[in-house]
């Protein structure tokens, strides 16, 4: 933050729909280290809400604390950002939106903040279907206290310093797919041409959907014998299909092979077009996602792209039966109920 | 039974007419609560004040649980010492309970068994009803037996204190609206009770009671309720909280009224959301997230629930996020005494989380109290945006008190405190200035804010717990720093001028200046008058002044100001209103005497005046000795 970036721009910058220009969905300048896999997740926000044609102020951002959760300084300048207290985005976000759901609500944690001290918030969010994209930036480390190990390192990586993790790794995917999560996707920060749609799908979908992107730590744990390094995902990647977002106003023109693709339309009519790369995989097949990603992480690959989701999502809003107007937007004269009627409680005791 | 009376002419008996306390000695989970709220409200809509307090264990059935219900036509409803008359319906208790019956009083049991011979003492009235007996005559199943053996023994109360038959039957119509079916067998139970003990004894007894005109226009209803319902009408619109004892009572009473009163008349939705959370760490933060976004939010606790939220409350303070807390305290600490009272989180609160924090508190002492400033803390964390701290305590939320009836001003506006529209930013960017968050334009330490959505261009900042700049932006800067937390100061200055004033309650010798003070608050306060009412008819006058905000109005520092030696009364075992005081206005401390009462029994005004007066005698005593020896 001490030094200022350019304020140029080429005067052509093409504009989206609504005349915004991708320098609208920029953020103030990163102060993450060169290299870190969570400025391109930042990056690919920025690209997936200026394609969508997202007004940026009715964008909410939110986060808890670590690297990941500085992040939503980096992106959408024009939006409100709270970053609140580790592990505790998901009840910050649910108010939040229970204050006012025509706002999207995007919530950016680590894997510290998701699967250590956030983990019964994680939990409890995928419970109640919150309308938001939790995306947790994992690089299996604990980067801003210096590298120590997290809940996500898997068993037998090595750090930095040379240690090797002996504990079971939570996987946040997994353990989305069994709380009933509606959307559960995995990405690598390196993959823009795969994070980008997951993201704009994300952001379509009424309900809670969840990207687990792995992004590796450059400073921390990017070492050989690492398995949240650069070399490793790159490695060991492997795609459930290819896909291609196509939001509800736009025509449908993309064509795909005949056999080998499958679309998807979600609620709001958006359609999500995937070119299988895994024969038979079926998104909207909750099971099957489970034990291909179990099948894949015996293998020591990891399984990225959409993983499920759940077409006619039912979220927290449409559970409990809240009114169709924010609630922040209501006065006096429709929640106080005056004080005629408060004499008639009265009665009730006497 | 052959003689209709069983008092013994040597045994002393107490005579009173609408002076009297009755305990209820149950077992949880029987039933009793309910026949035995029924007494009180009898005693209330014969226009004599009550004030009755259920007293029971942290077990949902089987332990022993008390209600005890005392009677003042002088208005007094401070818990009183000294049983009058002792209902017991419970074997486990009996032993302590026939020992606490004062000398002349009652002793109401039920006599289907003899009374063990233990329990017989020389100096007070037995009155045996065969409540078992005659349960197993009228009725066949079981729970029957025992959900009516309460109706019947309240029956047998109407006719032994001469409380009008007719005044319970209509309460039992009241209580089972919609249940008609139920209304005439409860109805039979009571005259049962009530022929029973007309056929027996005399009645009724010496001490009784009489219809009088002194109830008005008040209400009888617990502070839980009031603030339930204050939360609807001030408009809160998210409620996430986590259950506990005793501030369970709140949310559902929200529940409650919103459910009537905030249901869209189109659509059939609600305007307001509700969530219970998995903790309280995620009740506070759906607050505080909902808060941030504009909508009027709270949630309900305890002690321990307070404990757990401290983290997100430093967050609230620092990133002047709004927010409501209700926190219906108990006996600490830790889980402590969950089912009985105390006034154990003054500090806790006062100084909630990391770093120098500080709250905003209010101290409601009855329940139209807890209605005004519930309704107050929504008004007071929109303009101050700080949380605020509303401390109840389990007497004041569960218990039903006598208060003034509820009243809302219509023509009252919420009040959302400094927040900008678009209309409000553009009008500003025209005027060539710059929107800070932090920016503090008008010297009361108070910055302007906006809720997330308002403009496509202007006002978005980012919140956070970090230090920042006025115009929000991240800084270590030590000076930017300081200039920041020394704001959030002047801030609590700008609170005092805004929060409640306390209450003067002068001494009653109006010639003479008092140099003795007593300083109190919440549930002290019917106790600490009655009280001062005693010790002022033994000629000893004090001056009161009662509590009702924190930061201190600059009320307080001129009371402790204006008298030589003040008591100041705590319902906890540290005296944490008296360190707040010293803390917090640099109070001379020995001038300030602890009044402490915390056996998680709501304080009485026979230990306020004895403590009181163990005091002022002890001192003159010293004083004198003193004197003595100098003069030798």
């Amino acid at each position: 933050m001490t030094f200022i970036r350019p304020d140029f721009r080429h005067p052509q910058s093409p504009k989206n729909d609504i005349g915004y220009t991708s320098k609208d969905y920029e953020g103030a300048l990163s102060t993450l280290c060169a290299g870190c896999g969570h400025d391109s997740i930042s990056a690919a926000l920025i690209q997936a809400c200026f394609e969508m044609s997202i007004e940026p102020h009715k964008v909410a951002k939110i986060s808890g604390i670590g690297c990941s959760s500085k992040t939503p300084t980096y992106f959408l300048g024009n939006s409100h950002g709270f970053n609140s207290v580790h592990g505790r985005m998901p009840s910050v976000t649910t108010g939040a939106n229970l204050a006012n759901r025509e706002l999207k609500y995007v919530g950016v944690s680590g894997d510290g903040d998701s699967a250590s001290i956030g983990l019964g918030q994680f939990a409890h969010v995928v419970r109640r279907n919150l309308n938001m994209l939790y995306i947790v930036e994992n690089n299996g480390c604990y980067g801003l206290t210096k590298g120590q190990m997290s809940a996500t390192t898997d068993v037998d990586s090595v750090n930095k310093s040379g240690m090797l993790n002996e504990h079971q790794p939570i996987d946040l995917v997994n353990l989305a797919l069994e709380l009933g999560a509606t959307f559960v996707a995995r990405s690598f920060s390196g993959d823009k041409g795969q994070l980008v749609p997951l993201m704009k799908a994300a952001m379509s979908h009424r309900g809670f959907a969840f990207i687990d992107v792995v992004s590796p730590c450059v400073t921390f744990n990017n070492n050989v014998g690492s398995t949240k390094s650069y070399d490793y995902i790159r490695e060991h990647n492997e795609a459930t299909s290819a896909l291609d977002f196509v939001p509800m106003k736009d025509e449908i023109t993309t064509s795909y092979e005949q056999g080998a693709s499958q679309e998807v339309t979600l609620h709001d009519g958006s359609v999500i077009h995937l070119t299988k790369a895994i024969s038979g995989f079926d998104p909207c097949d909750r099971r099957a996602a489970i034990d291909a990603i179990k099948d894949h992480n015996e293998r020591g690959e990891i399984l990225t792209g959409l993983l499920y989701v759940d077409t006619d999502p039912t979220d927290l809003h449409d559970m409990s039966g809240t009114s169709c107007k924010p609630l922040n937007s209501l006065n006096e004269d429709v929640l106080c109920p005056g004080n005629a009627t408060l004499q008639s409680i009265n009665e009730s005791f006497r | 039974m052959s003689n209709k009376t069983n008092t013994k002419s040597k045994v002393p008996t107490l005579k009173s007419v609408n002076e009297l306390v009755i305990k209820f000695a149950n077992v949880n989970g029987t039933g009793s609560a309910s026949a035995n709220n029924m007494f009180a409200k009898a005693i209330f809509r014969m226009g004599i004040p009550v004030t009755p307090k259920n007293i029971f264990p942290s077990n949902i059935q089987g332990l022993p649980t008390w209600y005890e219900v005392r009677i003042s036509e002088k208005g007094y409803q401070g818990r009183r010492e000294g049983i009058d008359m002792m209902v017991a319906v419970n074997p486990q208790s009996m032993d302590k309970d026939v020992k606490s019956v004062r000398a002349g009083g009652y002793f109401v049991y039920d006599s289907t068994r003899p009374i063990d011979i233990r329990y017989i003492r020389e100096d007070i009235h037995y009155i045996g009803i065969p409540l078992t007996d005659i349960c197993r005559q009228e009725y066949t199943d079981a729970r029957q037996r025992q959900l009516f053996k309460n109706v019947i023994y309240i029956g047998a109360l109407a006719a032994l204190l001469g409380i009008e038959f007719n005044v319970l039957s209509d309460l039992v119509g009241d209580q089972f609206k919609g249940k008609q079916k139920l209304i005439a067998p409860n109805i039979h139970a009571l005259e049962l009770g009530y022929q029973y003990a007309n056929n027996h004894f005399d009645c009724p007894l010496a001490i009784r009671v009489e219809r009088r005109d002194l109830v008005k226009d008040r209400i009888l209803t617990t502070g839980n309720n009031a603030t339930g319902l204050a939360a609807v009408y001030a408009g809160a619109t998210v409620a996430a909280w986590y259950p506990i004892t005793p501030s369970t009572s709140v949310v559902e009473a929200f529940e409650k009224y919103a459910s009537r009163l905030r249901i869209d008349a189109g659509t059939g939705l609600k305007n307001y959301a509700i969530v219970q959370a998995e903790d309280e760490l995620s009740a506070i933060g759906m607050v505080i997230g909902a808060a941030w976004n504009g909508a009027r939010s709270f949630t309900a606790t305890s002690g321990p629930g307070i404990s757990l939220m401290s983290e997100f409350l430093g967050l609230a303070y620092f990133a002047e996020v709004p927010a409501v807390l209700i926190n219906v305290q108990r006996a600490g600490p830790s889980t402590g005494m969950p089912t009985r009272t105390q006034q154990p989180d003054v500090l806790s609160c006062a100084y909630a989380s990391h770093g120098d924090t500080k709250h905003v508190l209010l101290f409601p002492s009855n329940p139209k109290e807890c209605f005004d400033l519930t309704a107050e803390a929504f008004d007071a964390t929109d303009r101050l945006q700080t949380p605020v701290i509303v401390m109840p305590d389990l007497d004041l939320g569960m218990n039903d008190h006598l208060c003034e009836p509820f009243t809302w001003d219509d023509s009252c506006r919420y009040d959302r405190g400094k927040v900008l529209n678009a209309a409000q930013l553009d009008e500003l960017s025209a005027r060539g200035k710059r929107f800070g968050r932090y920016n503090d334009v008008d010297g009361d330490g108070i910055c302007y804010r906006t809720y997330p959505g308002t403009h496509p261009t202007k006002g978005a900042f980012f919140t956070r717990g970090t230090s920042r700049d006025p115009y929000a932006v991240y800084s270590e800067d030590g000076d930017v720093y300081v200039e920041n937390v020394n704001r959030l100061n002047r801030k609590f200055i700008t609170a005092k001028q805004i929060l409640p004033a306390p209450e003067q309650v002068p001494a009653k010798n109006t010639n003479k200046k008092s140099e003795v003070g007593v300083i109190y608050y919440g549930t002290s306060d019917a106790s600490t008058r009655e009280a001062l009412d005693i010790l002022a008819a033994e000629g000893v006058f004090i001056d009161g002044l009662r509590i009702k905000a924190f930061p201190f109005h600059s009320l307080v520092e001129q009371f402790i100001h204006n008298h030589q030696q003040i008591f100041v009364i705590d319902q906890n075992r540290d005296g944490q209103m008296r360190t707040l005081l010293v803390n917090e206005l640099d109070a001379q401390p020995s001038k300030l005497i602890k009044l402490l009462s915390y056996d998680g029994m709501p304080i009485t005004a026979q230990n306020i005046r004895q403590q009181i007066e163990n005091h002022l005698f002890t001192e003159k005593t010293k004083k004198k000795t003193a004197n003595t020896k100098r003069g030798k």
